[in-house]
């Protein structure tokens, strides 16, 4: 089975793999995440605004993006962002967006999505007598929320928010739909150039494996150390 | 800021022959649908063994469904979907590879397609399953046991009916998840919904347009399996219980 397995197009190719590749995906997974959860914590203090209109536009946004497929969203903004870009600068012709900066701005407003619906939820299990309390002593809503209630949602949710990074991880591999070279992306040139495409992908399959499951095992722990705290 | 807009594209001729380009769409919405039918039979099918058996009392068993679930969580799905496609005939004995390799034309993607998606979203039911079964109360399956079912029968008759009908919302959710992931096939030539825009997008150039279709037709279908799911849910509720849904949803997709 494993008999005229190459292992030495991988001895050839690591460099590139994780230097070109992988230093991509990380470096797209960690700027998106920190990204998708500053735009998603926005989001989710709309969705639970008092103000009607912000929290349906809010909701709007969140519940159009969270059912239509990620790889459909790629493209969308892919697209978008040449005239997004031309509206920001005022220009008449759209821009050029590199890929880099059009795929970061793809998985911050589409994970924002998913990490908006995991501090809704953080924010609703801190119990309204704070809020109260935070008004009582004159704050206003930013002070409330910056200094009592999102401090205490964040650390509640910072297990599920680093499982739905685990998740971001994985996903960024779908830029590969628009031919970047993330880490499947390098593989796959490797894998096309050497005719060694069953070496290549099992390689890659094992390195997220490895990856993912250490990281999982790691956010395990973190929420056993805070569930005691709690 | 010069985009030209033109609604009546769907209505005009795909360069391909086959008729318009709203037809295009239709079909690759076929292709969605069958893919996702088909791949959550197999996921609830092996989902349900899968979280059985990490719920029964022997431990190589629970192992075993545990190590599944973990596989093919901490895997992204393109690159499952690539060894599915790429590796899978490679490794299995040459004849059947061959035979796999030569299916003809939308078969040959559409397969792997399908046990990709099954497989991949069989580990995602397999926690649901299991987080159902332990969510009854240890009486339910003491008291199989006490009127002398066994093991196979407990499930059979008490475990399982309860478990199913309580996770029923979760599992609707799974169903919406995979019509989104079904999109990933396109990497492999299966084409589907996004495909279909994809490639009407690069014939007509009508870039917004193909892909606001797109959107509008996975809000259609969502909204379908909402509305359907909800009807069965209350056709089937466990009368007593308060609510099965609710609580914090897990992170994913």
């Amino acid at each position: 089975m494993f008999s005229n397995f190459d292992y030495n197009v991988i001895e050839r190719s690591w460099r590139y793999l994780f230097f070109d590749g992988m230093a991509f995906t990380l470096r797209l997974t960690l700027l998106a995440m920190a990204g998708g959860i500053v735009f998603g914590t926005l989001l989710a203090m709309m969705r639970l605004s008092s103000i009607k209109p912000l929290a349906w536009i809010a909701g709007t946004y969140v519940n159009v993006l969270r059912s239509i497929p990620l790889v459909l969203v790629i493209f969308w903004f892919y697209f978008l962002a040449p005239y997004m870009a031309a509206w920001v600068v005022h220009s008449d012709t759209p821009v050029r967006v590199g890929a880099f900066a059009s795929s970061l701005l793809t998985f911050a407003m589409f994970e924002a999505c998913y990490y908006c619906e995991i501090m809704r939820a953080g924010i609703q299990s801190i119990p309204r007598g704070q809020v109260s309390a935070g008004y009582a002593m004159g704050l206003n809503y930013w002070q409330t929320m910056g200094h009592i209630v999102l401090p205490q949602a964040f650390r509640n949710m910072v297990p599920i928010l680093l499982t739905q990074t685990i998740v971001l991880y994985q996903d960024v591999s779908l830029v590969y739909v628009l031919s970047i070279t993330d880490f499947v992306g390098a593989a796959s040139k490797v894998a096309e150039r050497d005719g060694r495409l069953v070496e290549m992908y099992t390689f890659v399959a094992v390195v997220y494996f490895i990856s993912c499951f250490a990281l999982s095992l790691v956010v395990r722990k973190l929420q056993n150390r805070i569930a005691i705290v709690r | 800021m010069h985009y030209h807009w033109n609604w009546h594209i769907y209505w005009a001729q795909s360069p391909d022959g086959s008729g318009t380009y709203l037809h295009t769409l239709v079909v690759g919405l076929g292709w969605t649908i069958a893919l996702s039918l088909l791949a959550w039979a197999l996921a609830l099918l092996l989902g349900i063994i899968v979280g059985v058996i990490r719920t029964t009392p022997l431990r190589w068993l629970e192992r075993i469904g545990n190590a599944y679930v973990e596989l093919f969580r901490n895997i992204p799905l393109l690159v499952q979907l690539f060894l599915w496609y790429f590796v899978m005939p490679e490794l299995v004995p040459k004849g059947l590879g061959d035979w796999i390799k030569q299916m003809p034309p939308p078969w040959g993607a559409f397969v792997p397609a399908v046990l990709c998606l099954g497989t991949f979203t069989s580990a995602r039911v397999a926690e649901q399953v299991r987080a159902g079964i332990n969510s009854l109360t240890r009486g339910q399956r003491m008291a199989g046991t006490a009127l002398g079912l066994t093991l196979p029968q407990t499930y059979r008759y008490v475990l399982l009916p309860m478990a199913l009908r309580i996770i029923l919302p979760t599992l609707g959710s799974e169903f919406l998840n995979i019509i989104k992931n079904s999109a990933v096939a396109l990497t492999i030539n299966v084409v589907e919904l996004t495909a279909a825009a994809r490639s009407m997008q690069e014939y007509s150039f009508q870039v917004f347009e193909a892909f606001t279709a797109a959107t509008v037709i996975y809000l259609l279908v969502n909204l379908v399996v909402v509305v359907l799911m909800r009807f069965i849910e209350r056709r089937v509720a466990v009368p007593g219980l308060i609510s099965t849904a609710g609580g914090p949803k897990p992170a994913g997709h």
